[in-house]
């Protein structure tokens, strides 16, 4: 599997990263050969194995339905760039 | 050309649990912007998701109520995209394997008849916050009290074939998830949410049509209204010679028609992925049984009992079984009043009809089961009649006090006295010879004149069944 640079430019709007024309040729290239030795590990017979969906072999801890979190507005409102009446602002967005 | 609907309906039910899915800030409704956004729903570097027990719970107990198979084990995955409402980056939802499998929820048709309707999956996701584009001069303000409460996606099989059809999955789900006691229901606060996938293709064909996902349908008739402009809009494109894209479309509730969301669409590449803050969720056998036998009574199971233990028709019992609620204040007074066909008479008739009238809730309705049984009990046992009943109602409604009390301030008890009744009987005929001779001249139509003239002289407090019996007597006698 190869990707190109059209695709290079796509993923990186969809992750909002500037990455400009001139680098998004070479990106491909990389990501190219990277996705080419991942592919490596399609020789290896999985039939059987469950997929992995994390690392460690444990299962979710549960939570009690509890409220345990006190408001703290004033002080995650002081690192805000923007704020008013209790909301954060930012640019404004249309649908 | 003869054209089918094709329609799914994803819906979202908000979770009714006190605090997030994945932290311990309060969900209640309605508090001051941000107060209740901590900074794990803030998106703080650093924070861990962990996962609400009652969630989890609230989840199979639907899993077991659609007779669903419950994944013993599920994942959670990040739906990526950029909003300001969802600080993180990504919303945690469940992608490939959902906790909640294939099940089915039975629909009642207009005609009657039953239709059983798939349903593909539920999962378990994070509700995003809220956006205001109003009051803030060129920005918009973000409140994030909601991000991170507890959604339950419940999506359903592509089998229902008519916006009729549509509704009535949708209101089936929204009671059941009621009477489960795992989410509030409320429309209006957006607890209970619905979106529509609609395509059409002529009559007899097995493929789909390419389909449009409908948007913002917060009310029943919104969902009808919404996928029946989205049919008739998809045929008359397509017999124009045009073709359906496959889009979001807004519905707009002031001008009752479905808009595209151009520009969207790129938006739906959302690159999911296990989410590596969040281990894979077990659930043991012990702990769905323990959820089964926290079951309450479902609807289905609550109308037929209803049909068979209280002899009420079907449809009846589907009337008073459609929310728990009604179905538990119905049982409340049909136990006290001990008559329960009479009992559901009323509570489907004068009790709802005030109810819709006031805009009221079974809870905040002013005559109680108890009230309204005692209303009851003098009809049964003829104190009153069943239409000064109706007066008796109106002024416990209008808080004049319990059935007992309102009887005697207006002097309502029925007059049962026969003798009381002969002479009012006697008067009636006696101020209307001409009826009279009429009468018995073959005119027998004229009985009910003179019962009406009776009831009038006794204020409507006569016994009608005396009545009638004198009456006869004495008309034909």
């Amino acid at each position: 599997m190869s990707i190109d640079a059209d695709e290079v430019a796509q993923i990186a709007h969809l992750a909002r990263l500037a990455v400009n024309a001139e680098v998004s040729q070479a990106h491909a290239q990389n990501l190219s050969e990277i996705l080419a030795f991942v592919e490596r590990l399609g020789a290896v017979d999985t039939t059987g194995v469950e997929p992995l969906a994390h690392p460690l072999e444990m299962t979710q801890r549960l939570r009690p339905d509890e409220v345990c979190e006190d408001n703290q507005r004033e002080r995650f409102q002081a690192i805000a760039p923007l704020t008013e009446d209790g909301h954060y602002l930012v640019p404004r967005v249309i649908e | 050309m003869q054209w089918e609907a094709v329609i799914g309906l994803e819906l979202h039910a908000q979770l009714a649990t006190r605090t997030k899915i994945f932290s311990g800030a309060s969900t209640a409704y309605g508090a001051e912007a941000n107060t209740q956004a901590c900074a794990i729903d803030l998106g703080m570097p650093g924070m861990l998701p962990v996962l609400n027990e009652r969630a989890v719970r609230f989840a199979v107990r639907l899993g077991l109520a659609l007779g669903a198979e419950v994944a013993g084990r599920s994942v959670f995955a990040r739906k990526n995209y950029f909003y300001p409402d969802l600080p993180k980056g990504y919303q945690i939802s469940q992608y490939e394997i959902p906790v909640v499998g294939t099940g089915h929820l039975d629909i009642e048709l207009e005609d009657g008849s039953r239709k059983r309707i798939g349903v593909t999956r539920a999962h378990l996701e994070e509700d995003a916050g809220k956006s205001l584009h109003e009051g803030f001069t060129g920005m918009s303000g973000i409140d994030l009290n909601r991000a991170g409460t507890p959604l339950l996606e419940i999506v359903s099989e592509p089998e229902l074939r008519s916006a009729k059809e549509a509704v009535a999955y949708m209101k089936k789900m929204h009671s059941l998830v009621r009477y489960l006691g795992i989410c509030d229901g409320n429309m209006q606060e957006g607890s209970f949410r619905c979106d529509a996938n609609v395509s059409v293709r002529p009559v007899g064909q097995l493929e789909f049509g390419t389909r449009a996902e409908l948007k913002n349908l917060n009310s029943f008739r919104f969902v009808e209204r919404a996928i029946n402009f989205e049919i008739e809009r998809q045929i008359e494109l397509i017999e124009d010679g045009g073709t359906v894209v496959q889009e979001t479309r807004l519905f707009d509730p002031d001008r009752g028609e479905t808009r595209s969301m151009r520009g969207k669409e790129e938006a739906h590449d959302y690159r999911y992925f296990p989410d590596p803050d969040l281990l894979p969720l077990e659930i043991t056998p012990g702990f769905i049984e323990e959820v089964r036998a926290e079951l309450p009574e479902l609807p289905d199971a609550k109308r037929a009992r209803f049909a068979g233990d209280y002899g009420l028709p079907d449809y009846d019992a589907g009337v008073l079984t459609s929310s728990r609620e009604l179905a538990d204040y119905f049982e409340a007074v049909a136990s006290s009043c001990g008559d329960a066909k009479l009992a559901a008479n009323w509570v489907m008739g004068e009790f709802s009809g005030a109810l819709n009238k006031a805009g009221l809730d079974i809870a905040d309705s002013p005559v109680d089961a108890e009230a309204l049984a005692g209303l009851l009990r003098r009809i049964v046992d003829e104190t009153i009649s069943g239409k000064i009943a109706k007066e008796v109602f109106e002024a416990m409604w209008q808080g004049e006090g319990d059935a007992d009390t309102v009887i005697a301030d207006r002097g309502l008890e029925q007059v049962t006295d026969s003798s009381a009744i002969e002479a009012m009987v006697d008067e009636a005929i006696a101020a209307n010879p001409q009826q009279l001779e009429q009468y018995r001249a073959g005119k027998t139509k004229l009985m009910g004149f003179f019962v009406g003239q009776v009831m009038k002289a006794s204020g409507g407090k006569a016994n009608p069944q005396q009545v009638n019996e004198i009456l006869k007597q004495r008309l034909d006698g």
